[in-house]
């Protein structure tokens, strides 16, 4: 599955039109403990998280995250998009809650393999 | 320390300055990749020193973060002149954390950063002195994980 894949079957805002959607998922991480994130998400997963400041798009290019996904349409900064921008970093927002996103990307089979 | 020719970089990590946090990690990052070290190995170093890096900025007014390349291992070196570690110890518990809570509201001061570098690095070294400062040494052998 790739990230485009998850755009068009779920409810996602892509905030960072010029990143390339062609990526492969492999699994997913939610957590909003930046510390966490950097020792347990992979490269290629999935990250949901309810922070939207700009250190999420340096820790999500740092592991090289699939793409990130911020839940419960928490704000997210312009310096946040400005920064993945530069860093090649899939950004969505949501209206749905994490545990719901979670659930959603579930059911399409992130994380289950 | 390895014998043979190295490349390095250094930066200089303003304290407080989250618009650049993990500005030198990601520099150091790119040039890992250019110098083609394996992406698991440039993984770990730089999760190693964003870790060490965000340390600086919260809470020790600034520093700097060195990187040295060679052939078999890259060496990290983070020195600051700040308020320094009373219990090192301490500080290196799982979940143990000063951080001030604006930082903990931004997802820092988890209490996971120096586990993160110790879990991360093949040799991992911290000298701090209250009212001196804390350098920090990590090393990162080339040998990856995928072979």
């Amino acid at each position: 599955m790739k990230v485009k894949d998850i755009m068009a079957a779920l409810p996602v805002k892509l905030l960072t039109p010029e990143a390339a959607l062609d990526g492969e998922i492999a699994g997913g991480y939610a957590s909003d403990l930046l510390s966490n994130v950097m020792g347990q998400a992979q490269p290629g997963m999935v990250w949901v998280t309810m922070q939207g400041h700009q250190n999420v798009a340096a820790v999500a290019s740092l592991i090289g995250v699939a793409a990130v996904i911020v839940a419960g349409d928490s704000p997210v900064a312009e310096d946040t998009l400005s920064k993945a921008a530069l860093n090649e970093v899939v950004i969505f927002s949501t209206e749905l809650s994490a545990f719901e996103i979670i659930g959603r990307l579930y059911e399409l089979g992130v994380g289950k393999e | 320390m390895s014998e043979n020719k190295s490349v390095k970089m250094e930066f200089e990590v303003a304290g407080g300055d989250f618009e650049r946090a993990g500005e030198a990690s990601a520099k150091i990052k790119r040039m890992l990749q250019r110098l083609g070290i394996a992406a698991d190995i440039v993984r770990r170093i730089a999760i190693g020193t964003y870790e060490a890096e965000m340390n600086v900025i919260i809470h020790a007014g600034g520093g700097k973060v060195a990187a040295e390349v060679f052939t078999d291992a890259t060496e990290i070196t983070v020195t600051d002149a700040g308020p320094g570690i009373p219990d090192i110890d301490k500080a290196l518990q799982e979940g143990w954390s000063t951080a001030p809570e604006y930082a903990r509201q931004m997802g820092f001061g988890a209490g996971m950063g120096l586990p993160n570098m110790v879990k991360c690095s093949d040799k991992f070294d911290i000298q701090s002195e209250v009212g001196v400062g804390t350098t920090i040494r990590m090393r990162f052998e080339h040998i990856s994980e995928d072979l």
